[in-house]
This record gives C-alpha cells, sequence and structure tokens, in this order.
C-alpha cells in the first residue's frame, strides 16, 4: 500500500539503527506513548535491534487498557438490559471486568455486537427505534471526533434511544503525571529522558500542548508515526537531542501532524465534551484527564440514562498491568504472564488489546 | 461521507474533518473517520534525510 510500504523499508531502517549506533555515547530512557507504537516496536524488532545504551519504556497509550473497572462493569450491567443493543470496538468487548466480559454477556443471550465506527452504532439507533443502542466510547483524542460526531449527529436526527458510555481519556495529563511522579511507587520509576509522542492523537490536538511539558521538564518529545521508519527515525531524532543537551518538541510524522492539528475536528469536539477528572485504569486518578458529554448532551449520557449504581470492582490480585502501563515493569516481569494471563484467558487489560503491551510480548515472543 | 480504498478494500468513511480532501488523495483514517489529508511532499522527506546522511558519510548507502 502507498504510504505504508515505503515505511517497512529494510535497508532504509538499517541507515537509521547504523546512525543511531553512531551518535549514542551514553545509556538513555525514552518512553513511547502508544501502544500502536508498542506493537510495531516489538513486531519489527526494533527493540533488539538498537544499542544497548538505549532503554525502550512503554507507555499507557492504550484506551481499553486505561479504562477504569467501574466503567467496564457499568457496560456489563447496561449490555445486560433487554432493552439494549450494547456496542463497542471489538477489543473492549474482551476486556475483563471484575467478574466478567462483554463477549460473555453476549454469550449469555445479551445483544452486544461490534462496530467499526461509532456512526454505525448511530444507524443502528436509527434502524432499530423499539431498541436502546449504547456505544462505548473510549479512547484517547484520536476516537473523540468520531464520537464527538456521532452524539452531534444523533441530535441533529433527533434520535431517542442513542446515548454513549463516555470513557475518554488524554495525553498531556498522563505525561505529567509520569513526569512529575504523581502516581503510584516511585522507587523503582525509571528516569524517562525522552517522549516518542503519539502520531495520531497529535494529528488531531496538533503539538502545541507538549511545548510547556517539554520546556518545564526540560525533555525532547517527537511526535512519531507508527510505521518501522517513523518510529527509528522519531528514536533517532528524541537520542540526537538528548545527546547535543536540546529538549523541546520536534515532529517526526509531518506528513499527517501540524502544530495546531485538526481545526474542525477540535471545534465539535469542545461542542460536545468537556474536560473532567478521570480516573485511569491501573494509575489512578488524573487531573483533568478525560472528557466527559457538556450538560447540553446530558440525554445522551448512558451513565445518567440507565442509571448504573452499586458497582464494586474488584480487580484480579495477580495482575499488574498498573505497573506495566506507567513503565515501572515489563509484561514479563509479571509472574501471571503467559501462565495464568494469556490472550485467550486475559486477567488484565493489557493482554487483550491489539494496543497492550502484554499481548506484544505475548504475540512476538518476548516471553523471556 | 466518502469511500476511501485501504490497498484494494473499499469502505465508507466520513471525511467531514478533511474538508479539502479531493478525489484520489490520501488521508489518514482512524475508527471510519479521515483524520487528516496526508501531506505527499512531507511524506518523502525521510528518504531525502536519509540521501543527505549517507551523501555526508554519515551511513552507508542504502
Amino acid at each position: 500500500m502507498r504510504f505504508v510500504d515505503e515505511y517497512r523499508n529494510e535497508a532504509a531502517a538499517r541507515q537509521f539503527l547504523e546512525a543511531i549506533g553512531r551518535l549514542v555515547t551514553r545509556p538513555w530512557t525514552l518512553m513511547e506513548i502508544c501502544g500502536g507504537q508498542t506493537h510495531t516496536l516489538i513486531k519489527s524488532g526494533i527493540d533488539r535491534l538498537l544499542p544497548a545504551e538505549v532503554t525502550l519504556v512503554h507507555g499507557p497509550g492504550c484506551p481499553v487498557c486505561v479504562t477504569p473497572l467501574e466503567l467496564i462493569d457499568k457496560a456489563i450491567a447496561i449490555a445486560r438490559r433487554p432493552e439494549v443493543i450494547f456496542t463497542s470496538f471489538g477489543d473492549m468487548l474482551r476486556v475483563p471486568g471484575s467478574a466478567a466480559d462483554l463477549l460473555s454477556v453476549k454469550a449469555e443471550g445479551g445483544d452486544v455486537r461490534m462496530v467499526y465506527s461509532p456512526l454505525d452504532a448511530v444507524k443502528l439507533a436509527k434502524e432499530n427505534p423499539g431498541r436502546q443502542v449504547v456505544f462505548f466510547a473510549v479512547g484517547f483524542e484520536t476516537t473523540a471526533p468520531g464520537n464527538a460526531m456521532a452524539v452531534w449527529q444523533a441530535r441533529q436526527l433527533g434520535l431517542k434511544n442513542f446515548s454513549i458510555l463516555c470513557a475518554h481519556v488524554l495525553v498531556p495529563p498522563a505525561m505529567e503525571a509520569i513526569l512529575g511522579a504523581a502516581t503510584g511507587d516511585i522507587s523503582s520509576r525509571p528516569a524517562i529522558q525522552g517522549f516518542l509522542a503519539a502520531g495520531h492523537v497529535c494529528t488531531v490536538m496538533g503539538y502545541w500542548e507538549y511545548e510547556p511539558i517539554a520546556a518545564r521538564y526540560r525533555v525532547p518529545i517527537v511526535v512519531t508515526g507508527f510505521e518501522p521508519l517513523d518510529l527509528l527515525q522519531g528514536i533517532y531524532m528524541a537520542l540526537k537531542a538528548l545527546e547535543e543537551g536540546r529538549w523541546g518538541v520536534e515532529n517526526q510524522y509531518r506528513r499527517s501532524v501540524t502544530r495546531a492539528g485538526n481545526q474542525p475536528a477540535q471545534r465539535l469536539m469542545s461542542q460536545v465534551f468537556e474536560v473532567c477528572d478521570r480516573q485511569w485504569r491501573g494509575i489512578g486518578m488524573i487531573p483533568r484527564s478525560g472528557y466527559r458529554l457538556r450538560p447540553e448532551f446530558a440525554d445522551f449520557d448512558a451513565e445518567l440514562r440507565f442509571g448504573v449504581t452499586d458497582i464494586a470492582a474488584q480487580e484480579s490480585p495477580l495482575c499488574m498491568a498498573g505497573q506495566i502501563l506507567q513503565g515501572l515493569k515489563k509484561p514479563h516481569q509479571c509472574p501471571a504472564f503467559a501462565t495464568y494471563c494469556t490472550p485467550e484467558h486475559p486477567l488484565g487489560a493489557p493482554m487483550v488489546s491489539g494496543e497492550g503491551a502484554c499481548a506484544a510480548y505475548y504475540n512476538y515472543g518476548r516471553a523471556a | 461521507m466518502g469511500k476511501v480504498s485501504f490497498g484494494g478494500i473499499a469502505r465508507e468513511v466520513c471525511l467531514a474533518y478533511v474538508p479539502e480532501a479531493q478525489v484520489g488523495d490520501y488521508v489518514i483514517v482512524h475508527a471510519g473517520f479521515a483524520i487528516s489529508k496526508l501531506d505527499e511532499a512531507e511524506a518523502m522527506e525521510v528518504f531525502a534525510l536519509l540521501d543527505e546522511m549517507a551523501a555526508s558519510g554519515q551511513v552507508v548507502e542504502s
């Protein structure tokens, strides 16, 4: 495919590896924010081809991994209601709640459906006026424009049977939490010296938001794409900045990202959503790190519509997803990894998702 | 809405966020929404950079 295959060129990748090898004079630790980037790094073996001085720490950018357990339990409770068609992106269906997952609700006879786009859920609501259609709106800034559009369209169409269960999260506050060590156990925290920011989040939001973070913590932040060459170039740019003692924001993914981002998308997002505090699974509360529906869209809020309360969320005692999402531990350091916890029987969300670090390690043979 | 070919597989995609997109353009699609029109000149820059690095002896030519 054009503009994809070129960035998987082995000879060009080896050139970057050679350049990185010549550049590095001492140990450096970088974090890639996005789980999609983690999967490319592990799948292509870049993590094993980099000089020994370079450590990659995997970040929290896996939307289904950080969706709080309470919300998954609420989703399960809503999906069990007979009048509900519960819709979701596919990887959310197998994420374990306290006692079940959405796929097992479907197996019990619940009407749980996988959709490709939130607009598919709006269409279902239009076609099924006698049913309540709920969409599980998870994700970072990348999925927010689509979910905002779905709610907007539902209002334009006058739909009374469409709502979203909103679990949106935002990248910059999470980066600040990681850098500021605001949460979690800091004793074993690796000092992260540079970041690869998520190219598609920045496609929507631009990268101006990262400039104050880079300045405050004096770190290089390189907006990076998702193909092997993108990641190698992003790593090269971050290491070059570190070796030269520079910090600030640079943009590797210029074919898609501008400083200001996608203005029409940001406009609709800010009309439909407002910033709120958000609980992150495994990490904890991060102030002003999520989106919720604005009060004028309260009619489309599934939590209000179905009034799900008395949820007593209970995490698996074995799973150490929280430490993995913060870069404190690598997946194979978990005693349950590839034994009690596999993609077929996941204990925690990072083993399920196409963006989860545990699934990447499992699928691409990083078991030891 | 518009039709986008993903390496040969066509799908309906919402183009509301890339009003500038024309037939034949490349777009980046996330969950059914085009979120950017790909900048084709910028897309080739990485190969120019590698050529430059090779010319200045920083890396061997591929």
